[in-house]
């Protein structure tokens, strides 16, 4: 299939756009539709950045305390504590003219001397946590409701339907800080778990969405007349055409679950002490903010950069999943062409 | 329509029911109003329990308990309704209500208003100039505002927003470095959002920077935040960059008939901003509404009486600038009692805590500025993250709209590109931005929880966390039931409206 796709695309108005049409066709020649998927997301600059540092973080986190009883390379944990190294704690961390210096405590120590490095790479680990706990389950039962209301439509889809809509009708912190209140407790498991149960509504939406329009689809009744059952042409046929949707979902459902857990965690209500949290620092921590500011700047920061990284790597999956979206060849392709 | 109206509410209806069902059986399982007694070691202990379970009738089984309260609820329907009380306070849930509905709904109005208008005004320009500088920096600032945990941004706030700017106030003028930065940066952003050819550009930016330098330096020199005021002199020169502004927004400047209707509602404005001096100190509520519609009624003669072949057209530029024009007079004489503020709060005007000053016996226009001063950090903190959506909404939107054969037709009738941005194309790309406002409110009600606990207030969300805290069942349901109906609503309304605006969406009976 070299100049013949097998949808035809609209005639091009000018010489430009046929070339440029030309340019991208050859570019997409003889791969998979994840291959061209994988291929636009590795172009997209912010999305692939996003995505180097939030696998730095999550290196950083994990190595430096380690996990559970797995110990890490950094020598302080988040429950000691330790004689002052700077007087009031301030942060050992120095970016200068002479290179930069870490020192013993590079983001400060709090009022009692604990290390907030180790605080703040423990309260990463959790925070990330709860983030991929909702993710999952989240993500889990808006697929199966969705699916189940798309496909059967009817009964299934009123009952199904009625239920997202009387989850929406709860505002999303106030269930949540019910259920922190009810779950939580500390046990950041279990909060992850209660909030998934709450997250799932825009999930089943969509997917209901992509499924009523794939059943009509003739794949479907391809499969139905090779005499696949309900369950296989759901999950095997139609799931996955309707794999970027869910995808794109996913990661903005984690982008804001994390700023959930944290603002749960920050109202009391999530995840609490002497279990530790990104939001449940910055809670802890607020009344120092005139005295020590870096209290309440560290955990803020890397609540900001999980945050936006998981955001721009939604965003950069949501144009590579998009068909309309064309990439404007380079000067020097169009010369070349 | 009927038959649909009335089964969307039917529908809605059940929702909600069943919902307070599910909230109520997750309430009575998350709080324990016996939980402090069970650890206390008074004497009495035994009677107190006993005497709690019998206020709060927690030998019933909770679902029983839920149609009693529901019971409560319907009698609302012939007037003798309760929302049960609260053990805590002993006060009926109805009368902690009524107190802080107010409160939340100034702060979640305003702040809906204001994100709203400013989303959509920077939305609508980063649109307007796709894949360039300014629009890649505002699409990542917008990122950037999604990603902000609110508390922290409160804070933030708090600390440098309002502690700042009152040690700023002590000696309110700008250095020399201050003052060129803040001039560059300016110069910068509007050379940005006007674009152009590179010699426009530069021009833009040599005006832009001067004209900030110059405003700076007045400002600082004359020592103008200390006793802010607009005077008529200002109010007139602002008020005919609005007419001119409007007129070019809503029919272009060859329009002359609007442009003249616009123009003389600024002089008539600034005609009466002395009488209006000797109004104003027995300004009410009411009268400062009675002088907006007699201005609007103004504003209509005006343009009707210029007249011409669309008489609606100047009518209505006229209008907006006479909105404008009766805002900047209203500024001005709030900010004639910013000196005696200042003086009330010991020379810290921006507020932190609380909606508004406590036993502050000022008259009407003190105590409209001490509501500004109060609200103003919590709207920011509340506005920057919708403002974050309505941008991107809005950008979206029209982008898809600009696409659009029509606007195709228009332009190539040869309509000029103010007609076909501000007449097809802007007006279309407002349609789904009429649902997404409604679920908007909905969200930053629960935002407003945050926001209402670091701030301070007294209103919805700080009655919800109070009560949630101390096992007090009864207001988190009536915090419930309000938010609740009001989500459910705004989704109802969401639809409709859409139904209404786009012809295509056809709503089936």
């Amino acid at each position: 299939m070299t100049q013949t796709p097998i949808t035809t695309p609209p005639p091009p108005e000018d010489a430009t756009e046929r070339l440029e049409n030309a340019i991208e066709l050859k570019e997409v020649e003889g791969l998979s539709q994840g291959q061209i998927v994988f291929r636009r997301f590795v172009r997209h600059k912010g999305a692939m950045t996003a995505a180097a540092v939030l696998l730095l973080v999550i290196l950083l986190a994990t190595t430096s305390i380690g996990i559970g009883p797995i110990d890490g390379w950094w020598q302080f944990d988040h429950i000691r504590t330790h004689p002052t190294a700077i007087p009031g704690g301030r942060p050992t961390l120095q970016v200068g003219l002479d290179g930069i210096t870490i020192g013993a405590h590079p983001f400060g120590q709090d009022d009692i001397g604990r290390d907030l490095f180790a605080r703040v790479m423990f309260g990463t680990q959790r925070s990330l946590l709860v983030m991929v706990l909702i993710g999952v389950l989240a993500t889990t039962i808006g697929i199966t409701f969705g699916a189940l209301s798309g496909f059967f439509r009817g009964r299934v889809d009123t009952f199904l339907m009625r239920l997202t809509d009387m989850v929406i009708t709860i505002p999303i912190i106030v269930v949540g800080a019910v259920l922190g209140k009810a779950f939580g407790g500390g046990n950041a498991v279990l909060l992850g778990l209660a909030l998934g149960l709450v997250t799932w509504t825009t999930m089943s939406r969509l997917v209901r969405g992509d499924f009523l329009s794939l059943r009509e689809r003739e794949f479907v009744d391809a499969a139905r007349v090779a005499g696949a059952s309900n369950g296989r042409i759901m999950f095997k046929h139609m799931l996955p055409n309707a794999i970027g949707v869910i995808i794109v979902n996913t990661t903005l459902l984690m982008a804001s679950a994390i700023i959930l857990e944290t603002s749960l965690s920050y109202l009391g209500f999530g995840v609490s002490a002497p279990d530790i949290s990104l939001g449940q620092l910055i809670n802890d921590y607020q009344s120092a903010f005139a005295t020590r500011p870096w209290l309440f700047w560290w955990p803020g920061l890397f609540i900001i950069i999980i945050a936006l990284c998981v955001n721009f790597i939604g965003d950069g999956l949501r144009d590579a999943f998009d068909p309309r979206q064309r990439k404007i060849p380079s000067k020097r392709k169009m010369r070349q062409g | 329509m009927l038959t649909f109206l009335v089964r969307r509410l039917a529908s809605a209806a059940v929702v909600l029911l069943a919902s307070t069902f599910v909230f109520f059986m997750l309430v009575d399982f998350a709080t324990d109003p016996l939980e402090e007694l069970r650890e206390s070691s008074q004497i009495n202990r035994e009677a107190q329990m006993e005497q709690r379970t019998r206020l709060l009738n927690l030998d019933t089984p909770p679902v029983l308990r839920y149609f009693l309260w529901l019971k409560g609820l319907a009698g609302f329907l012939w007037g003798q309704g309760t929302l049960g009380e609260s053990w805590r306070t002993n006060r009926e849930v109805t009368d902690m209500l009524a107190g802080a509905v107010g409160v939340t709904l100034r702060l979640v109005v305003v702040a809906t208003l204001l994100a709203i208008i400013t989303g959509v005004t920077v939305g609508i320009a980063s649109a307007l100039r796709q894949y360039t500088g300014f629009d890649y920096s505002i699409t990542f600032a917008s990122f950037l505002l999604y990603s902000l945990p609110t508390f922290w941004v409160a804070v933030l706030l708090k600390q440098w927003g309002a502690i700042g700017f009152n040690d700023f106030l002590r000696d309110p003028t700008i250095g020399l470095w201050g003052l060129i930065g803040i001039s560059l940066v300016a110069g910068l952003v509007w050379s940005a959002l006007v674009g152009g050819e590179v010699r426009r550009r530069l021009i833009t930016f040599a005006v832009a920077t001067a004209a900030t330098a110059a405003v700076l330096w007045f400002v600082s020199s004359t020592g103008w935040f200390l006793d802010p005021s607009l005077g008529p002199v200002l109010i007139a020169v602002t008020g005919l960059a609005i007419a001119f502004g409007v007129t070019v927004l809503s029919t272009g400047l060859r329009n002359r008939r609007a442009l003249y209707s616009a123009v003389t509602v600024v002089a008539i404005g600034v005609a009466l901003w002395l009488p209006l001096q000797y109004v104003f100190p027995y300004a009410t509520t009411w009268l400062i509404l009675g002088l907006l519609t007699v201005t609007l009624a103004v504003a209509a003669v005006v343009g009707w009486a210029f007249g011409g072949p669309d008489r609606a057209q100047s009518i209505r530029t006229a209008a907006l600038t006479a909105v404008g024009v009766a805002l900047l007079i209203f500024a001005d004489r709030v900010m004639q009692v910013w000196r005696i503020y200042s003086d009330y709060s010991d020379n810290r005007p921006i507020a932190t805590i609380g909606a508004a000053t406590p036993g502050l016996n000022g008259d009407f226009w003190v105590e409209t500025l001490d509501q500004y001063t109060h609200l103003i950090l919590p709207t920011t903190s509340l506005l920057l993250i919708s403002f974050a959506s309505y941008t991107r909404y809005s950008r979206g939107s029209l982008l898809e709209v600009l696409n659009q054969d029509y606007i195709r037709t228009a332009r190539a009738k040869g309509l000029t590109e103010r007609t076909v941005v501000m007449r097809h194309a802007f007006r279309n790309a407002l349609i789904p931005l009429a649902t997404i406002i409604p679920l908007d409110i909905a969200a930053i009600l629960s935002g407003a929880v945050i926001t209402e606990r670091i701030f301070g207030w007294t209103g919805m969300g700080n009655m919800f966390i109070t009560a949630l805290n101390g096992d007090d069942p009864y207001p988190v349901m009536g915090f419930f039931i309000v938010t609740g109906t009001v989500a459910v609503l705004a989704n109802l309304v969401a639809d409709l409206v859409y139904a209404g605006l786009d012809p295509r969406i056809r709503v089936n009976a």
